[in-house]
């Protein structure tokens, strides 16, 4: 197919560069330099989709951001599918697929569209909640059909193909925009030196200077727009970014910016390439050079495709050489809009007429039509569309502005194309995305940005400044107040001269007025993406939604990834006038970031993949793989889980390494629990106020173990701390408590007891830690170090320095089995050296390597908690029956010492920790199963606690759990059920939580 | 993303760095077991919640590991102050309101 | 000096792993690309010890000095004398990174010069590395990969920062024009590798010995 709307001259695009591509199957050909909406209008397609609720068919409104009908399903393979393009901002390049999102089963032929012609009172607003609420049972039908017809894109099924990347960039001042304003902004700042980021959002800096008719110093526009750029190219403290939207401005000028770095080279990215990277940019200074976006007029069946924004069509014809139509007519309440009549009439095209809703307009664009034979209605307006996938006719009335009502029959004209323009719409979105509320300026009949707490500056037309030359001047003044703010000197520069002429001031029509009421009136479209019309509105309030916010939620109007960039304001009006109150007093509902669709792609950057999160390994990590472990995370450690052979499970391998722990020896890297350093005069004193245990008569050579809670009385962490001398102690925590303890040391010690002379540093890493656990422990200790291991020499919770391994090492004989065990520490680097060598004496001694599920289990069979499964922040050392750990006479009052003597603590009917064991061995309780007194009750059943830990124990051939249970400690030799959700009940008698070795002899020996 | 001044490193770094850890200037009893339940449930339950000015306990995490104190408007996120441990906030809700009718005119 | 535990942690001779012993940068080293934006090196096996004390006391300052040779750096810097260097951490916490083999020594310098105060040296040896990263494009891939500013203006030689890298935790030293330290925990150390190889792929990465 030929491009039919194509003009054979003018435009920024290559005429020698032609691209095909295809659209819903078919195949077209465009130019370099063109966007998808540009190459789509040239070869004459009009309808790019079915509207969102009414299916009726949409064709292209806009040229940029604001382009409402044109989202797209783009890619040619399901991995390189992404919804929610904008025609309108995405370049065209050679192979190009998309498709359209919303016509199901097809755009042109749509069997939904009869809703869109009969279904107006079928789907009023809140249509959701009215119509598909009752019967509720049949929600799920409804829902999957009007999802299907909505159709809003999809997401692909295969992994994307591309990377993404985050740069953290640091600014004296961000330019947001890269037209008139912004370029005039960026230049004042850059040439005071200041490190400067300009961003924008389209193919090409200059926004409407590419386009527009008007000159700078005689010459096109766009001319002064490559000089300044070729300026700042050259600065070395100056970034531009094109292809990048300013989505979000977040606290204390954070803001962040998608750049498309290769999405207009096709729909992969050349091989190394990053495709689209996310800027979080800290900048000292921001300027808004965000413009303003042309308003339509809302007038009876204004979403025709034909139906398009002024400003837009001069876009499409002077930018891109293309004319969306033969036959033209516009309605206007202002100058500006006459800028489309004469571009149109210079591209060879037909002007049928202009509605001017102004009685007697006389600027010099408007008189330079009437020049060229333009016929101007005035105090006119369109008021109805005529065509259905095409206009072929335009309504023009008389209106009467005052009463909002037709004033005359009017006449039917033939044309193919009807543009609008009700006056432009400053961007405000950026600026008000902290919560600035926009101000209404009557002169402009627009809100412009309000009062920041930010330190930023609006330059240009988003401070409702549209003429080119005050525009320029705005955003130069505005660059070089930013630069001179952040600490840099002002640098004066002349502007290029703009052309002088005269200009009226618009009047303020919103809704065209109808013959007919607006009830009554054919659709007149506010919002086209989500399919809210002026009716919908007005129904709005009259049903009592009379806040903006409550309007806006009843009706979807700026909803999705449209967020009311052409419709907000016309829908205030409505609102407003409908409410019989001033727009300003209906006010703006909040804007919030993104203003664009964001990929989710350069939302996570390179954090995917094997770079999703952090991950911490031991020293030992090398071995644990080679030897085929399974591992499990740890907050962000990954420990060996179990060490399975050939064929086994979980199941068997623990059992197998449990036994061999009890029977024989084990191995566990437990690097991993967090180990601090404390020295000082003090280190004593700290710790008695920080665990609940006395720590004062500890000897040199000894080790203890401790819990500490916080100030309620609950326990928050355990571990064992070692006196290494005097002033000097290591504590342990708990695995993922450890940087959490260190935290807590440091608030106390900082805030609290600076006094106290005493240091923390975290030794976590510097140290690996191997445990040596079983019957024959000692044997096999005994073979690699010159440690005398005597138990007399060597007593359980003492340690000793020596080599092991002949490296030198710090050994703890302490343990979390229950059987005779050391704690092997050395210097990182040498420790996978001394793992081998003890992993090579262990052979004739049985020496099994164990991970954490074992070690789990070996510690249940003795009661030992592990914090965070059997506690739950609600637990004190007495509920777990831990009394025995609570100095009770200490003279400082320790830190949860005063709460947990408060009332509460001291109820005996507290959930309390004790055994279960289940009376039929062979059943498991599930973990958290919820316990129950009487499994005979009705539901809702009275709830006495839950399972905090359980497995099946091969040392004791029988399945055991700990629980926490109201008034448990006194219930010994109880029973307590767990209704399953299956409906099975497990009973299992309430025990001691000691089920192995209730004496400890076995780690004493 | 808040921009918070370290006290201590003497510059301006990202909130990523830092770690919240409360509202401000809420001392220890010095004796917890002279401390009524209510006294001491007072202490180690019950916060403030301003709509406006907060004092806040922040620690410079991935910096130099020092706890420091915020002086943060609730509502815009404003940073007003930060000072270090012992010190006391220069910006109130007092001060902020004596200021305000000082501007508007208004002498004691 | 009773009062602490301190002893030599280090074998004589035996086998090491740094860190970044299983990247096998020694084996990456021999294929290096010429070319390459960024190139990194593992200055491992280092002594490193923390050292913490009162910054206002002449005292510790002067004994400080005495036992290093160095003045007590201020906030945010680094010193250096040869192949030692002294970075501040925080107002009461040092970084001395020093000779392989030689911190059990220093230490016992530095305890000695500082008698009597209060006072604490950590030896962190086997915790952490060092990764060296030069080249031109090493800024641009640490504004990748860190939130704070790497611009000379802000980021001059000789300065040194904790911040957050990626989604870890660790120290930036620039110690010259295009070169750059990482201090990078051990439990870390392989995420952070996995890392500066994705974050440096586009201006290519070449592995020094």
């Amino acid at each position: 197919m030929s491009q039919i709307n194509r003009l054979s001259q003018g435009g920024r695009i290559d005429r020698s560069q032609p691209l095909s591509f295809s659209f819903n199957g078919q195949n077209y050909q465009g130019y370099a330099g063109d966007t998808l909406a540009a190459a789509l209008l040239a070869n004459g397609v009009d309808v790019v989709g079915r509207s969102f609720k009414y299916s009726r068919p949409r064709g292209i409104v806009a040229a940029g951001a604001e382009e409402p009908n044109a989202v797209l399903q783009i890619g040619s393979t399901e991995a390189a599918q992404i919804p929610n393009v904008r025609a309108t901002q995405q370049a065209l390049y050679a192979g190009l697929v998309a498709s359209s999102v919303n016509g199901w089963p097809s755009v042109n032929t749509d069997l939904m569209g009869i809703l869109g012609k009969v279904g107006g009172g079928m789907m009023p607003p809140g249509f959701y909640y009215k119509t598909f609420m009752y019967p509720q049972n049949l929600w799920l039908t409804y829902e999957k059909y009007i999802r299907k017809a909505a159709g809003l894109g999809r997401a692909p099924k295969e992994n994307d193909p591309d990377s993404y990347d985050y740069m953290n960039q640091h600014c004296d001042v961000l330019v947001v925009g890269g037209g008139a304003a912004g370029l005039a902004a960026a230049l004042a700042a850059g040439r005071s030196g200041a490190r400067v980021i300009l961003a924008d959002e389209q193919e090409e800096f200059g926004g409407s200077l590419l386009s527009t008719r008007e000159t700078l110093d005689g010459k096109p526009a766009s001319d002064w727009a490559a000089k300044a750029i070729a300026e700042l190219e050259k600065m070395t403290e100056v970034t531009l970014l094109p292809r990048a939207t300013v989505n979000g401005y977040h606290d204390h000028n954070f803001l962040t910016i998608h750049q498309r770095l290769t999405d207009h080279l096709g729909e992969v990215a050349p091989m190394g390439q990053v495709r689209q990277r996310m800027h979080r940019v800290r900048a000292k200074r921001v300027v808004l050079a965000t413009g303003a976006h042309e308003r339509p007029l809302v007038y009876a069946n204004n979403d025709v495709p034909g139906n398009m924004l002024a400003d837009a069509v001069s876009t499409y014809v002077r930018r891109y050489g293309v004319a969306p139509g033969r036959q033209l007519v516009l309605s206007t309440t202002n100058d500006y809009a006459y800028r489309v009549v004469l571009d149109w009439l210079d591209a060879g095209q037909q002007v049928v007429a202009v509605a001017d809703a102004r009685s007697n307009p006389r600027g010099a664009w408007v008189e330079e039509a009437r020049k060229r034979g333009v016929r101007i209605l005035t105090g006119s307006a369109v008021v109805e569309a005529r065509g259905s996938k095409r206009v072929n006719a335009a309504r023009i009335c008389a209106i009467d502005l005052k009463n909002h009502t037709v004033a005359s029959p009017g006449e039917v004209l033939d044309c193919d194309l009807i543009v609008s323009s009700g006056g432009y719409s400053p961007v405000v979105h950026l600026a008000s995305h902290l919560g600035g509320k926009p101000t209404w300026q009557e002169d402009i009949l627009a809100f412009v940005p309000g009062e920041g707490l930010q330190k930023r500056l609006c330059a240009g037309a988003v401070n409702g400044i549209f003429a080119l030359g005050a525009s320029l001047a705005d955003g130069f003044e505005a660059g070089a107040t930013a630069a001179a703010e952040a600490g840099f000197k002002q640098v004066a520069g002349s502007l290029p001269k703009v052309e002088k002429r005269h200009e009226e001031p618009a009047v303020a029509l919103f809704q065209v007025p109808h013959d007919k009421s607006t009830a009554r009136a054919p659709k007149q479209f506010v919002d086209l993406q989500n399919d809210v019309t002026a009716a919908g509105i007005e129904l709005a309030t009259r049903e009592g939604f009379e806040s903006v916010e409550h309007v806006k939620r009843y009706t979807a109007l700026g909803f999705g990834t449209d967020q009311g960039k052409l419709g907000n304001i016309n829908g205030l009006a409505i609102a407003a006038r409908s409410l019989g109150i001033s727009i300003p007093e209906m006010g703006t509902t909040m804007f919030r970031p993104n203003y664009t669709p964001v990929t989710f792609g350069a939302l996570a950057g390179r954090n995917c993949g094997p770079l999703f999160e952090a991950k911490r390994y031991t020293a030992m990590q090398a071995w644990h793989l080679q030897n085929g472990a399974e591992f499990e995370d740890v907050g962000q450690w990954k420990r060996p889980w179990y060490f399975p052979k050939a064929g086994e499970d979980l199941h068997a391998a623990v059992a197998r390494e449990c036994l061999a722990v009890r029977n024989a020896v084990g191995i566990l890297d437990a690097s991993t629990l967090g180990k601090i350093d404390i020295q000082g005069p003090d280190a004593r004193e700290f710790l008695n106020r920080v665990y609940t245990n006395a720590w004062t008569k500890l000897d040199v050579g000894k080790a203890r173990y401790g819990l500490m809670c916080k100030e309620d009385g609950m326990v928050f962490d355990d571990g064992v701390t070692a006196c290494l001398a005097d002033n000097h102690f290591l504590m342990t925590t708990t695995t993922g408590g450890a940087a959490r303890v260190l935290e807590w040391l440091e608030i106390y010690h900082q805030t609290e007891w600076p006094e106290l002379k005493v240091y923390f540093t975290s030794v976590t890493d510097h140290w690996a830690t191997m445990t040596l656990s079983g019957p024959n422990s000692r044997k096999l200790l005994a073979e690699v170090t010159d440690i005398d291991l005597d138990k007399d020499a060597f007593p359980f919770m003492t340690w000793k320095e020596g080599k092991v391994g002949g490296v030198p090492a710090r050994v703890f004989r302490i343990s979390f089995t229950g059987e005779l065990s050391y704690e092997v520490n050395i210097q990182a680097d040498y420790a996978l050296a001394v793992w081998e060598k003890i992993i090579a004496a262990g052979k004739k001694h049985g020496l099994t390597p164990y991970g954490t599920e074992t070690m789990h289990v070996l510690r249940a069979e003795k009661g030992f908690i592990i914090v965070g499964q059997d506690t739950d922040g609600s637990v004190t050392p007495d509920d777990l029956g831990m009394g025995w750990c609570v100095g009770r006479s200490k003279p400082f009052s320790w830190i949860g010492w005063r709460g947990m003597n408060r009332e509460d603590c001291l109820k005996e009917n507290r959930k309390q920790l004790v055994g279960l064991k289940p009376v039929d061995p062979n059943k498991v309780l599930p973990e958290g199963a919820q316990l129950v007194f009487d499994p005979k009750q009705s539901i809702p059943m009275t709830m006495v606690g839950h399972v905090t830990s359980s497995y099946m124990s091969s040392a004791l051939n029988y399945s055991l759990a700990m629980a926490l249970v109201k008034g448990g400690l006194k219930r010994i030799g109880e029973r307590v059920f767990a209704p399953l959700v299956d409906g099975s009940v497990i009973e299992a008698e309430i025990v001691s939580p000691v089920f192995y070795d209730p004496k400890g002899d076995r780690q004493n020996v | 993303m808040l921009h918070i001044f370290c006290p201590h490193c003497g510059e301006l770094r990202s909130e990523e760095e830092f770690h919240a850890a409360g509202q401000a200037h809420i001392p220890r009893p010095l004796d917890p077991n002279a401390c009524t339940d209510e006294e001491w449930g007072e202490y180690i339950f019950f916060r403030d919640n301003p709509r406006g000015i907060h004092h806040e306990l922040w620690i410079h995490a991935a910096g130099c590991r020092q706890y420091f104190n915020v002086t943060r408007h609730t509502v815009t996120y404003e940073i007003l102050e930060t000072y270090k441990i012992g010190e006391k906030p220069g910006v109130t809700e007092a001060s902020l309101a004596a200021k305000k009718a000082v501007a508007q005119g208004v002498t004691a | 000096m009773s009062n602490v535990n301190v002893y030599q942690q280090r074998p004589d001779a035996g086998h090491a792993e740094s860190p970044l012993f299983h990247a096998g940068l020694d084996e990456l080293a021999r294929k290096g690309k010429s070319s390459a934006g960024v190139r990194l090196r593992e200055k491992k096996l280092l002594g490193h010890l923390t050292l913490r004390g009162d910054a206002s006391d002449p005292d510790f300052a002067g004994g400080v000095h005495k036992a290093l040779g160095l003045e007590l750096p201020v906030a945010l810097t680094l010193v250096a004398n040869g192949a030692t260097s002294l970075q501040w951490l925080g107002p009461d916490e040092w970084l001395l990174i020093v000779p392989g083999g030689s911190e059990f020594a220093v230490e016992q310098k530095l305890r000695a010069a500082l008698d009597g105060q209060h006072i604490a040296v950590v030896n962190v040896s086997g915790g952490q590395t060092l990764v060296e990263l030069k080249g031109p494009k090493v800024r641009e891939m640490l504004m990748k990969s860190s939130i704070y500013d790497v611009h000379p203006s802000n980021f001059p030689v000789g300065k040194a920062v904790g911040t957050m890298f990626a989604k870890s935790q660790l120290v930036i030293r620039h110690t010259g024009e295009d070169t750059w330290e990482l201090v990078v925990r051990r439990s870390f150390a392989d995420y952070i590798w996995l890392w500066l190889q994705d974050a440096s792929a586009e201006y290519g990465l070449a592995i020094e010995a």
